[in-house]
């Protein structure tokens, strides 16, 4: 409509509109996130600022003291992962497939009642656990002499072998109602024709769920799954409320997140180095970043989408 | 005749594992609330059973309110929730209308640089976020989390908004400018209220994280004055560990403000996701 001679009169409003949110984002999320990493390129050497390179990283993976916490740190979270991929997103997706059924009472209230764990903090959460599966509160000993098997109790959170994978499923016990929620939803906007049409073939009942359901809902599994790696990759609280900044017992809890906050910001008699915790939040960064794009172009990408 | 039994066995093998699951879901939210009602020998003796005229103790909350400045930790959740919130439905929504509604040089590359962040975890920057406000001054004070919190929920907040902005008619919006209402007005008067239960969602969706987080208290404001509740629960209980009444009733004290929260706004949550609005 204008000639296109005239300059294009600035928008003020649009100006206006966008300013606050993108000031506010950038300084505060995307400049520290860049600064962060710039600052994993220096050391402090006599309370001065120096520029070292690399040198923090050939640190954290060379150096044994740094790359075994690192590595072990690195495995715990893979295995913090592995156990919500594996436990956490199928019992979502099972409950999910039982609430959405048709004509099903109470569905409302089951939903309400198993998505509590998931607004909880994790400081209810950790020391809840902590008290249940205490040796000394001795519920969950009595419980399972209850059920007759007591000598499987042992006091889980306290050993070397078993409390990460404790505290994962305390995890998933906690966060089941996210994947629950984002399943029924998807379960939901599955138009009821494509299952009638199933239903005259002869495809009801469990069958229906794994030839027709399942295959439609792939996507939000998908997204889910990117959603765990990402919470999971900088978990930090319920490992803290749970076992302190040291994850005890002797590291076996420790993830990315608790690595990370002790080596920045120090426990007991270490200083905290914002260096080197820097140089493990870029790792860190890398790791998510990796995944998201896996995520983004390997999965994605491939995933069949359908349009009702 | 066969079907509908298959059809009833179906149904009760759905509600058995719904209950068991259930049940698992609440009951330690149980344990800790009964047993925070008893004396400590009961607490030990009996740690399933109801609290009755016998077994029935209020010292735990007697500690918890006598050693830990709860209504000072609440408050300030409170005003932090409350004002992050703020700021997030309102940059948000104001960011969200200007990328759905005007067409202008950079649109779709800020809203790919805005959407950035739901990706990205603000806590890998946390190093030079304390950094930065140990250098501003605002390290300690309730401003910190309010900021960082504000920046951590904007990115979804536009993303959910201006999905729902588009939907507002042109027409209306046209109507108005030939009315002479200014774009400011169009915004405030027209729009907003008509996105109204998408900022109910995005709300609810940042309240429980922002509620909940024990990261950036611990490292941005520890200090007595603006511990947030989760912190100080936090901290009162690690000091408090061998007294088993005072860290039930700290935890059970804890759960209340949050379990009502959940009650007032679980409908709004729960429509919020099942709507589709994290696609």
């Amino acid at each position: 409509m204008s000639s296109p001679q005239r300059p294009p009169r600035i928008k003020w409003h649009v100006i206006v509109f966008l300013t606050p949110a993108v000031l506010v984002y950038t300084a505060v999320m995307i400049f520290p996130l860049f600064a962060t990493m710039r600052l994993s390129l220096f050391t402090e050497v006599e309370q001065q600022r120096m520029f070292v390179g690399l040198e923090n990283f050939k640190t954290l993976f060379g150096n044994t003291v740094w790359s075994t916490q690192f590595w072990n740190a690195l495995g715990n979270n893979f295995q913090f992962f592995i156990v919500h991929m594996l436990v956490q997103n199928p019992i979502g997706i099972a409950l999910a497939a039982i609430l959405s059924s048709p004509k099903l009472r109470f569905a409302g209230f089951y939903r309400s009642a198993i998505f509590i764990p998931t607004i909880l903090s994790f400081v209810i959460v950790g020391f809840a656990w902590k008290l249940i599966l205490s040796p000394i509160w001795g519920i969950a000993p009595s419980m399972l002499d209850a059920v007759g098997l007591k000598s499987l109790y042992a006091p889980w959170l306290g050993r070397e072998a078993y409390a990460l994978t404790t505290l994962s499923l305390v995890s998933v016990w906690q966060f089941v109602g996210i994947p629950m929620m984002l399943i029924y939803a998807a379960l939901l906007s599955i138009p009821e024709e494509i299952l009638e049409a199933g239903e005259c073939d002869g495809i009801t009942g469990m069958s229906a769920f794994w030839k027709i359901k399942l295959p439609l809902i792939l996507p939000s599994i998908g997204i889910i799954s990117i959603l765990t790696f990402v919470a999971n990759f900088n978990a930090f609280d319920l490992i803290y409320a749970a076992q302190g900044a040291l994850a005890g017992p002797n590291f076996s809890t420790d993830i990315l997140g608790t690595f990370m906050y002790r080596t920045f910001f120090g426990f007991q008699l270490q200083l905290g180095d914002p260096h080197m915790g820097s140089a493990i939040a870029s790792a860190m960064f890398a790791i998510i970043l990796i995944g998201v794009c896996i995520y983004l172009f390997g999965i994605q990408s491939r995933m069949r989408r359908y349009q009702f | 005749m066969n079907a509908a039994r298959q059809n009833k066995t179906q149904i009760f093998a759905a509600h058995g594992a719904l209950i068991l699951y259930t049940l698992i879901a609440l009951f330690p939210v149980f344990v800790i609330v009964i047993n925070s009602f008893k004396t400590r020998k009961a607490i030990f003796r009996e740690p399933l059973s109801l609290p009755n005229a016998d077994s029935f103790s209020l010292v735990g909350y007697e500690t918890v309110l006598k050693q830990g400045d709860f209504f000072k930790y609440f408050q300030n959740s409170m005003i932090v929730t409350v004002a992050s919130l703020f700021f997030i439905l309102l940059f948000g929504a104001m960011a969200a209308f200007t990328l759905a509604e005007y067409r202008f040089r950079g649109n779709t590359l800020m809203g790919l640089y805005l959407a950035l962040g739901i990706m990205i975890p603000i806590r890998i920057g946390t190093v030079a976020i304390l950094e930065m406000m140990v250098s501003t001054g605002l390290v300690n004070t309730l401003w910190a989390l309010i900021l960082v919190y504000t920046a951590q929920g904007l990115p979804l907040a536009v993303f959910i908004l201006s999905e729902f902005m588009r939907q507002v008619s042109d027409d209306l919006k046209n109507a108005g400018r030939i009315d002479g209402l200014s774009e400011y007005r169009i915004f405030f008067r027209l729009v907003l209220p008509l996105v109204r239960p998408a900022m109910a969602t995005v709300a609810v969706f940042n309240m429980i994280p922002i509620w909940n987080d024990l990261w950036f208290p611990l490292i941005l404001a520890p200090a007595e004055e603006v511990k947030t509740l989760t912190l100080g629960s936090q901290v009162f209980i690690g000091q408090f560990v061998t007294d088993w009444n005072a860290v039930l009733s700290a935890l059970s004290l804890a759960i209340l403000p949050v379990m009502g929260l959940y009650v007032i706004f679980s409908r709004q949550l729960i429509r919020g996701i099942t709507s589709g609005a994290v696609k």
